[in-house]
């Protein structure tokens, strides 16, 4: 783990093994606290565990945009948040008209399901318009150029969906079905955060599938490989780079819509940076260009920020803990770049890659 | 020849309706109805409508410059021209017949039909490519599903709220009734209006290319000229107040708005001013460049003399509302060129840039703050704390700097985001509260007080910022070609090769984070002196993009293009209250830009420059 056989004293790993200690230090003492003094007990601890899931499957679907396009460009899309905020905050009118005319209660399933396509498909022509616009003209530059671009690209996105829409706060109508919660043995569970968690994992295997088990999903691949080879087998690069934003750009906007079944308040045009910072931490996390990493990566980190708050900062005598749910999040994001770049599951990248 | 028409066509066609969607979007999100608020001239014209001018005039100029290029005769052009004129109006009017009762059955009608429309098109595409039927109708369904779903709910959503307002805000009664010139009550008239003045537009652009160079030039001037002072006609008048008397300032403007024979004789005095300067503006360019060395350094003199006049006397020709902004503008070119010894000397990307303001703003509020959040209650001044302002900045980019030494690029740039999301939501957290107040902040904080004078007017503070900037721009210009310059540039360029060359890398960029950290930790010391509270809501990752894009705009590496930067991204939301709302529409859109057309920004560094032109004939090379 330490890595004192270095020929020189170099005092960088010094004092990343420093900060690494004291970490592992406020960790320990911080549970070791808020564990003896017993302050929450274990139905408490379950419900966290399973809100964080919840929260969790959001930012993995998230999370899968930034891997996809990672695998294959090896760009950031900064921009990514913005395209989960165009689905989820498009979709709310949607979901207002079904509600007026009671289309959301009688046949909910049903409506979800078409709420779900309708951001998705909002989300992918934004994704796609992206790319083609702000991304393919740069393809092929220095790294910083497509990143500087993707940030000019998320504050552009966010002021012409507020232009669009206004700035005014929104919010998705509650769904009666989803209400309520189940008892799994003796703990209560909301029957939203299940619903938000199989729905989640329907799509991820939908996604496994396609890329795994199609023909366009082999080319993704195959591009991902090497993209002159794929070139040279025929495989048409500009449409599998569109396609995969494509893909992305779908995940997000239904993950936008499951978000907002999740936490129908919030909904504006800012609401996408916070969640895509977060989810480009889960894709870090589990290895960034690695499928099923970004899916670890997103319940990991989603449990992380539900336990992290109460479980360490509560115990170090930290108050109002859970206002620092973002900066555990955050703090994830700088430790995993620091400690380990390459995710729980990535291998070492080769340093061109990484 | 048809391959000269098809080309001439598709390029009035493309260019057309590019600038119709520009005025269908600007409409859409707000800008023009916005814009419409501020007059250009008194009783004539807004800054709507100019923006509903200038769109179908300069594209019927570039469509005639293409043209020109391929070769058409001017009879064609100017067919085109007003072509263009009529694809920028467009999409609009569609838009408008869309909005209007009598017309929303088209809306309707469009939407229902738009996904058999789409999928026909496509499969019938796939059929000609020669795809069995069975593909073809495979795609057909997908396509008409897929393209349904999308439009049938928004028919559904339009149909529901009755109008397209409650979901599209911005296509309101005022947006109608700047895109119809007034005739909102009379569709058909408005319509007509709105159409004529794009295709008169149009074709004037393109009455323009086709003119002689000199005169041309001239009306660019004029037309150039009389259009920016009478947006800015608020600045102008400010500036005019502190110089004239009231009863000519009367006689020009009426409140904040040119009047219209003002307008008139700005406007022939600058194209006449114009024309001189297209006549003989190359002769005297060459008179300049033909001076020789001792008196060019004497003429450099003299102008280095009136320009430092110029600055030191600033804020008495401008007033103290320009002077406000005068002093924010310095704040942000003093955090560009800190932050540009990190992006552009070093070449990281650091996107916590705010963390550094904070710090600075933070620490002087503490120290120094005579009300309950303030540690020592007016001991310290202002001048003991700028010090320590810098320094605790810079311990704090060192702190930062230490732990993504080892990253590179994008993965640097998320770290630092994250850093600056951190000390963000830490400041307004309720842990910190009783140090720094949570989301109230720190307030009551003492302006700074010199030799018994306090300095609390903007006019007063504004040499602080200019004495700040200027050390910090020498410093600057002084670090670009030191030895540790070189060695930034080195690491910007290629990390490997520079420790290679036996630099050490984390030690100049832990120098390169330090130093950049400290500018930014004065900056924020004065902000916070010139507003006299501190809450968190200053410190959000709006700072560090602010500063970025006046980077990226200005011109990387560059400092007069810093300052340039500055002086155009943060004077101008300011000057033109109008255009605030949409500073980050503005420069979302101007990063990508710049990026794709001029990466090496509006007033490049020599170096970064020939970097680019290298790394072209280097790409053009391995194609070869």
């Amino acid at each position: 783990m330490f890595k004192w056989k270095t020929d020189e004293f170099s005092w960088v790993d010094f004092t990343i093994d420093v900060l690494r200690i004291l970490i592992v230090l406020a960790v320990v003492i911080g549970a070791w606290n808020t564990l003896s003094s017993g302050r929450i007990t274990l139905a408490q601890w379950v419900n966290l565990f399973a809100a964080g899931l919840s929260q969790g499957s959001i930012y993995a679907l998230i999370a899968l945009g930034y891997t996809l396009v990672y695998g294959i460009l090896l760009m950031i899309n900064f921009a990514h948040g913005e395209v989960f905020m165009a689905g989820a905050f498009s979709t709310v009118f949607l979901a207002e008209a079904f509600n007026r005319t009671g289309f959301l209660n009688e046949q909910p399933l049903l409506a979800i399901l078409l709420m779900i396509m309708f951001a998705g498909l909002v989300s992918m022509t934004v994704a796609i318009l992206l790319e083609r616009v702000a991304y393919r003209p740069l393809r092929g530059s220095p790294r910083l150029v497509p990143l500087i671009t993707a940030i000019g690209a998320s504050f552009f996105l966010q002021y012409t969906f507020r232009g669009l829409y206004g700035s005014a706060f929104k919010a998705y109508p509650q769904v009666k079905i989803l209400q309520g919660a189940i008892s799994i043995g003796g703990i209560n569970i909301p029957i939203v955060q299940i619903f938000v968690f199989c729905s989640a994992l329907v799509l991820m295997f939908g996604l496994y599938w396609l890329v795994e088990r199609t023909r366009v999903g082999k080319a993704m691949r195959a591009v991902s490989e090497n993209k002159e080879v794929a070139s040279l087998m025929g495989i048409d690069i500009d449409w599998v780079i569109m396609f995969t934003f494509g893909v992305g750009g779908f995940l997000a906007g239904s993950a936008g819509v499951i978000n907002g079944v999740f936490r129908p308040q919030g909904v504006n045009f800012f609401m996408g940076f916070i969640p895509g910072i977060k989810a480009f931490t889960a894709a870090v996390l589990g290895g960034i260009g690695n499928i099923p990493g970004a899916m670890l990566g997103g319940l990991f980190l989603g449990v992380i920020e539900a336990i992290g708050p109460n479980l360490v900062l509560a115990g170090l005598g930290i108050p109002g803990a859970n206002q620092l749910k973002d900066v555990i999040a955050f703090t994830m994001l700088v430790l995993v770049l620091i400690f380990r770049p390459q995710g729980i599951l990535g291998e070492r990248l080769s340093e061109k890659k990484a | 020849m048809d391959t000269l028409r098809s080309q001439t066509s598709r390029t009035v066609l493309a260019l057309g309706l590019l600038s119709g969607a520009f005025i269908l979007f600007t409409g859409a999100v707000g800008m023009i109805a916005a814009f419409h608020e501020r007059e250009v001239v008194d009783r004539f014209i807004s800054l709507g409508q100019l923006l509903l001018l200038i769109a179908p005039f300069v594209t019927g100029y570039f469509v005639a410059s293409r043209l020109h290029e391929y070769g058409e005769a001017p009879a064609q052009i100017l067919v085109a021209g007003l072509a263009a004129g009529m694809l920028t109006a467009l999409p609009s009017v569609v838009l408008l017949l869309f909005n209007s009762d009598e017309f929303r059955f088209l809306l309707f009608l469009v939407l229902r039909l738009a996904p058999f429309v789409a999928a026909s098109a496509i499969a019938w595409g796939r059929h000609q490519a020669g795809a069995d039927t069975q593909t073809v109708i495979g795609i057909w369904l997908l396509i008409a599903v897929l393209v349904g779903i999308v439009t049938f709910s928004f028919a559904l959503i339009f149909e529901i709220k009755g109008d397209l307002r409650s979901v599209l805000v911005n296509i309101d009664r005022d947006w109608v009734e700047v895109i119809t010139f007034d005739n909102r009550k009379d569709l058909p008239v408005g319509i007509a209006t709105f159409g004529l003045v794009s295709i008169a537009a149009g074709f004037a652009g393109c009455m323009l290319h086709l003119m002689p160079n000199v005169p041309r030039r001239a009306l660019i001037y004029g037309l150039g000229i009389t259009a920016l002072v009478g947006a800015f006609g608020e600045t102008a008048r400010l500036i005019l107040q502190e110089n004239v008397d009231r009863d000519t300032l009367r006689e020009i403007f009426r409140r904040d708005t040119l009047r219209q024979h003002a307008a008139l004789a700005l406007f022939v005095i600058s194209t006449a001013a114009g024309f001189f300067w297209a006549m003989y503006g190359s002769q005297v360019r060459q008179s300049f460049d033909n001076i020789d060395t001792s008196n060019r350094r004497r003429l450099n003199m003299i102008g280095l003399v009136i320009f430092v006049a110029f600055m030191l006397l600033l804020p008495w020709l401008i007033g103290r509302t320009l002077s406000d902004v005068a002093v924010t503008i310095g704040i942000f070119v003093l955090m560009g060129l800190g932050l540009n010894i990190a992006i552009g000397l070093a070449g990281l990307l650091d996107l916590g840039y705010l963390t550094n303001y904070a710090v600075g703003a933070y620490i002087l509020a503490v120290l120094t703050s005579i009300g309950p959040l303030g540690l020592f209650k007016g001991t310290f001044t202002f001048w003991m704390v700028i010090p320590l302002a810098l320094l605790a900045a810079m311990f704090a980019g060192f702190i930062f700097a230490v732990p993504v030494l080892r990253m590179r690029g994008d993965y640097l740039a998320i770290a630092t985001l994250g850093f600056g999301e951190i000390i963000g939501k830490l400041a307004i957290s309720d842990w910190l509260k009783p140090l720094i107040g949570g989301a109230q902040g720190v307030q009551a904080i003492p302006k700074p007080i010199f030799f018994g004078a306090e300095l609390k007017n903007p006019e007063q503070l504004y040499y602080i910022v200019l004495v700040a900037s200027l050390v910090c721009l020498f410093v600057s210009i002084r670090l670009n070609n030191s030895r540790t310059g070189r060695q930034w540039m080195a690491i910007r360029e290629d990390e490997d090769v520079a420790t290679a060359m036996g630099i050490d890398t984390a030690r100049a960029k832990l120098l390169a984070f330090t130093l950049s950290a400290a500018t930014g930790g004065v900056a924020g010391a004065i902000f916070a002196a010139k507003v006299g509270t501190v809450f968190p809501n200053s410190f959000t990752v709006f700072v560090s993009i602010n500063v970025l894009s006046l980077i990226i705009v200005g011109g990387i590496a560059s400092n007069p293009g810093i300052v340039v930067g500055a002086i155009v991204l943060i004077g101008m939301p300011e000057l033109l209250r109008e255009f605030a709302e949409f500073r980050f529409l503005l420069y979302g859109a101007l990063l990508i830009l710049m990026m794709i057309k001029r990466p090496q920004g509006l007033i490049p560094s020599k170096i970064v420059t020939h970097e680019h032109q290298s790394g072209v004939k280097a790409k053009l090379a391995a194609a070869e």
